[in-house]
């Protein structure tokens, strides 16, 4: 089922979906002007309870922003679907996508009525590429995470070499 | 064709021109009368010749003539008349010849042009024709536009040259020699005179316009390539901008422009030289008359009244002499063209004209098989693309022809399918040469679709039915002045030599498509569409289309009935929230503020423009509403945002397409604007500021564009304001604005919008597919499937199908041959403009259809994929222009004989 009307007079606006995005680490650095740009070419979807945002192999052509609600992760395996992660207001689910030409690498299963920006591969790269400095900003943001992972896998290694010895 | 001219014109326009010509004989009478009476009227009553005494009568009208042996015969002595009276008498003659020569004038040339337009519409009507009949290798070698403006433009001057054909140098001829005559009567030497300045205009002129005739040809020539480019241009236009050549045609263009200028100019140097001439020689006559004619009368040797009548004849002289050889001028350039004309058309081998006789039988079913015996055929560049093939279709087979585009398999089913000619060898249909059996049995009983799809423009049930158009099946008939007309048009037509075929009757040769009438054409039509996947395209088109309410009552009237329908379906199905619904009562949050504020659409944009800007009664309304200064506020925030958000963007920026309250060139315009505004109240600002920032709100939808600027309040005081809207709208305004009522049919919105009778909401990703797959399902459950897809039969495809897209185009093509039943299709990878999976589910879905009650017709199918080769009996497969290989397709075994074989 689809979310009620009566939700419809406590939507955010556009001034407070830019405040959400500002919240989210790909998007902080960026000027409040771009992000404005950026929430008004989205859109404002919502899904109800038990659907899919989208789906594990599928091509991505968007990257949503939760404004509400709560979602589970799922990756399909040998055993049925195992929920590796939940996701709520505040964040983000498949940037990657919208990055690079990658199928979908988990499913996204709303858990609770939710409301999402979507935001268009089209639209985002299109933005990245008219203010390059917004560009800089996502590599840096990309490259933090990098090195994060990086050193994560480093340290798992060599508990894995010590757990061997 | 009939190379000269001359002889075509003759040949067909015989007896009217031989009428035509008697009519102008007779006409010289009068004419020559008309030239004798000036002189009478001054030297008899004027000047008193024969009115010596006071009292002095003379005869007018008397009718005498000699007879030789009888001497003088008498008829009529005439009336006696004074000299008064004479001079009325014979002034009333001179009246009286005036108007007979006028009448005799406007009867030859009424007649000159119907015999010229009837000739015009014989040319035109037989070069088309011979275009029908042109061999399939002259279309690749002809422009389109070259052929088309050579019918159009290039065989006009025919039609005007035709009437005068004979009788102007008949007429002309007969005036000049008439004029001649008399001055000769009059005066022998000036006579003379006369006849030798004629002499040398004659010689010289046409001489010195030979090279106008060159000249002539020349821009007929250069002007036929540059409508040809002109085409190529517009045809060309994606390839042109892609490769950046657009510099390279524009030189092009310019240099044969330049070409056509030096010769147009050229041209006008000779022809005002030559009219220089011409007007001279024809002035220095008149000179001489005066001088010689005046020195004669001053010596007593010519009387006064000879002078002014030979004077007078004169002026009549040089009129003729020039249409005259302006005539032999037209001649001999209409000639030129025409030869020009007919050199394009005479294409050797045509088709013989009674293969394409009209037949309105039904055609017997093929019986015999279709088969290439020992085909050759080759591209134009002269290399064999199929080498002595031999293949046999039987009736009821279906083959699979596979091998990619150089196997050959391509240009064999375009052989079979008559666009191309063999080479050597033969196509046979049973016993017979395909080429030498008539188009009413092979262009019927065979079907051919390819890719390469032709739509004619007009609306696309008239393209999927245009295979079926063979014949006039219905006699129409006519009543009152229509059957007046229908007469008029046959005899037209018969006298121009063109066929009788009536366009109003009924073409539509339904048993082919097996129906029995109009009535249960539909269903095969939709079971069509249906299989080539095509219905779902055609109803998207429909529900986007705009009726006329006022032409289909009914059907308007279950529309507005179903709103009903779907809003109670949509509550059964929780679906409430996917359409905010039009209440007269409420704001509807999905729909722009203009929209609310009007209760219904602009149907006059041009004029609400206008009247937003100058008309007070909005001015007064929103004032009255207490919205006036609201509104304002709300388009300075809308202002702002939107240049705050575009004001970087590069005017192009598809982003723009999402901004809907301005067009991306005034966003600067609006900067200063609100620059200017600024810390002032709406009473500060001009009437002209205030209108522009106030019209942006009318745009506006608060769920998308997000701004933050509807409140309850003010969502229900634009809901009061409505009704001020409605009721009160001034006189003048009437007509731009379409009210909306949840009653009536809206005029101006499409059939989707009046069933939804409201806006899908903007927050569901799939809202409106949702919304589609629910409204096509109430339109079958309420039986309107039928006349909605019916109003998408009328979809305008536009001039070559450019409005439906190449998938859509290929399926329609498909579509058209399939719903004539015939025995052998010839599918040349029809559908290369879909994706795999929709080729290979069409292709089930026409061996399906063709498969059905008991029909089983042949099919022959160019596979670009050839796993689907499983669907047929046999796979030929060709490599470089040979068939390499003829097999039956080994049908899996079925489970049954494995477990026989099993046990």
């Amino acid at each position: 089922m689809l979310a009620t009307h009566s939700e419809k007079r406590t939507v955010m606006l556009l001034k407070d979906e830019v405040e959400m995005l500002r919240r989210i680490t790909l998007f902080s650095g960026l000027p409040p002007a771009k992000l404005k740009l950026l929430a008004f070419t989205s859109d404002r979807v919502m899904y109800s309870s038990g659907e899919n945002l989208f789906h594990q192999g599928d091509i991505g052509d968007a990257a949503y922003v939760i404004l509400s609600g709560r979602a589970d992760v799922l990756v399909a395996t040998q055993t049925g679907q195992l929920k590796v992660a939940e996701v709520e207001q505040n964040s983000i689910v498949g940037e990657i996508a919208i990055l690079c030409n990658t199928p979908r690498t988990a499913t996204v299963k709303t858990t609770t009525a939710l409301e999402a920006l979507r935001i268009r591969k089209d639209d985002f790269l299109k933005l990245l590429a008219d203010f390059p400095e917004m560009a800089v900003e996502i590599m840096r943001v990309l490259a933090d995470r990098l090195s994060q992972t990086t050193s994560e896998l480093t340290e798992a290694r060599s508990r894995a070499q010590r757990a061997e010895a | 064709m009939e190379t000269r001219l001359s002889r075509y014109i003759w040949t067909h326009t015989r007896k009217q021109q031989l009428w035509i010509l008697l009519v102008v004989a007779l006409s010289m009478i009068p004419y020559f009368l008309s030239f004798d009476l000036p002189k009478q009227i001054v030297n008899g009553p004027i000047q008193g010749e024969g009115f010596e005494g006071p009292e002095a009568t003379q005869a007018f009208l008397p009718i005498s003539f000699s007879l030789p042996g009888l001497g003088e015969v008498n008829l009529f002595s005439g009336f006696q008349l004074e000299r008064e009276g004479m001079l009325v008498a014979l002034s009333l003659v001179f009246l009286l010849l005036v108007i007979v020569n006028g009448l005799f004038k406007f009867y030859i040339n009424t007649y000159k042009g119907r015999l010229g337009e009837r000739l015009l519409r014989r040319i035109r009507f037989e070069l088309v024709d011979r275009v029908l009949r042109f061999p399939p290798s002259h279309f690749k070698r002809v422009k389109p536009a070259e052929i088309s403006t050579m019918i159009k433009d290039e065989v006009e001057p025919l039609g005007g040259f035709t009437g005068d054909a004979f009788v102007q140098p008949a007429l002309l001829g007969g005036q000049a020699l008439t004029a001649l005559i008399f001055i000769l009567l009059q005066s022998l030497w000036l006579g003379l005179i006369a006849a030798f300045i004629v002499a040398i205009q004659a010689v010289i002129i046409p001489r010195m316009r030979r090279r106008l005739l060159v000249l002539g040809r020349e821009r007929q020539l250069t002007a036929r390539e540059l409508s040809g480019r002109v085409s190529e241009i517009v045809d060309g236009i994606g390839t042109i901008r892609g490769h950046d050549t657009s510099n390279y045609e524009r030189a092009d263009i310019a240099a044969r422009l330049g070409r056509i200028f030096k010769i147009r100019y050229d041209l006008y140097q000779w022809k005002f030289l030559v009219k220089f001439l011409n007007n001279f020689l024809a002035q220095v006559t008149p000179f001489l008359f005066y001088s010689i004619g005046g020195y004669f009368a001053l010596q007593g040797r010519l009387d006064i009244g000879q002078l002014v009548a030979v004077i007078g004849a004169y002026k009549d002289l040089p009129g003729p002499l020039k249409e005259l050889i302006d005539w032999d001028q037209a001649r001999q350039d209409v000639q030129v063209k025409y030869a020009q004309v007919v050199e394009q058309f005479s294409v050797e081998p045509l088709i013989d004209p009674s293969v394409q006789a009209t037949s309105v039988t039904a055609v017997a079913p093929i019986t015999g098989a279709l088969a290439a015996v020992n085909l050759s055929v080759s591209d134009d560049g002269g290399s064999k693309v199929v080498e002595r093939v031999s293949l046999q279709v039987r009736p009821g087979e279906a083959i699979a022809i596979t091998g990619g585009s150089t196997g050959g398999g391509e240009a064999l089913a375009e052989a079979f399918g008559r666009l191309t000619w063999p080479e050597s060898g033969r196509i046979m249909v049973g016993d017979d040469d395909i080429h030498d059996l008539p188009e009413s049995v092979v262009g019927r009983r065979i079907s051919y679709a390819s890719s390469e799809v032709y739509t004619f423009q007009g609306s696309l049930g008239d393209n999927l039915l245009y295979g079926l158009k063979h014949a006039p099946l219905t006699e129409v008939v006519y009543e009152g002045d229509k059957a007046a007309h229908r007469r008029w048009e046959l005899l037209e037509a018969k006298l121009a030599g063109n066929p009788s075929l009536d366009l109003n009757s009924d073409w539509i040769d339904y048993g082919a498509a097996g129906a029995t009438g109009p009535d249960d054409l539909f269903e095969k039509v939709r079971a069509v569409l249906d299989t080539v996947l095509l219905t779902n395209d055609i109803m998207a088109l429909a529900v986007r289309s705009t009726i006329n309410p006022a032409r289909h009552e009914a059907f308007a009237g279950e529309i507005v009935a179903m709103r009903g329908a779907l809003r109670r379906r949509l509550e059964a199905e929780k679906l409430s929230d996917l359409v905010v619904f039009f209440e007269p009562g409420s704001y509807n949050v999905e729909a722009t503020i203009g929209e609310n504020l009007l209760f219904g659409t602009v149907t006059n944009q041009a004029r609400w423009e206008q009247a937003l800007e100058s008309h007070p009664f909005f001015k007064t309304v929103l004032k009255r509403a207490g919205l006036h200064e609201s509104f304002y506020e709300m388009g300075l925030e809308i202002a702002g945002n939107v240049v705050e958000l575009f004001r970087d963007l590069p005017p192009d920026h598809p982003f723009f397409q999402q901004l809907t309250f301005m067009a991306a060139e005034e966003i600067p315009a609006y900067e200063a604007l609100l620059q200017k505004v600024r810390g002032r109240t709406i009473d500060e600002v001009s009437e002209e500021d205030a209108i522009k920032i106030i019209r942006l709100c009318f745009g506006y939808i608060e769920p998308r564009h997000r701004f933050g600027l509807l409140s309850e309040e003010l969502m229900s005081q634009i809901v009061e304001a409505r009704r001020e809207f409605s009721d009160g709208l001034p006189e003048d305004l009437v007509g731009i604005i379409e009210h909306y009522q949840p009653n009536r049919y809206i005029a101006s919105a499409s059939i989707i919008d009046n069933v939804l009778f409201g806006r899908i909401g903007h927050r569901h990703t799939d809202g409106s597919e949702r919304i589609r797959a629910i409204v096509r399902d109430l339109f079958e459950s309420l039986g309107l499937y039928n006349n909605v897809l019916a109003f998408g039969l009328d979809f305008d495809v536009g001039a070559g199908g450019k409005r439906l897209t190449a998938g859509q185009r290929q399926k329609l093509n498909l579509a058209r041959a399939l719903i004539r039943m015939s025995d052998f299709y010839i599918f040349n990878q029809p559908l290369l403009a879909l994706d795999q999976r929709a080729q290979e589910q069409i292709t089930r879905n026409v061996f399906a259809f063709l498969r059905q009650d008991d029909r089983k017709p042949a099919i022959v199918w160019v596979l670009a994929n050839p796993a689907l080769s499983e669907l047929f009996d046999r796979q030929a497969h060709f490599e470089n222009g040979h068939l390499v290989r003829d097999e039956a397709v080994e049908t899996p075994a079925k489970d049954s004989d494995y477990k026989e074989l099993a046990s």
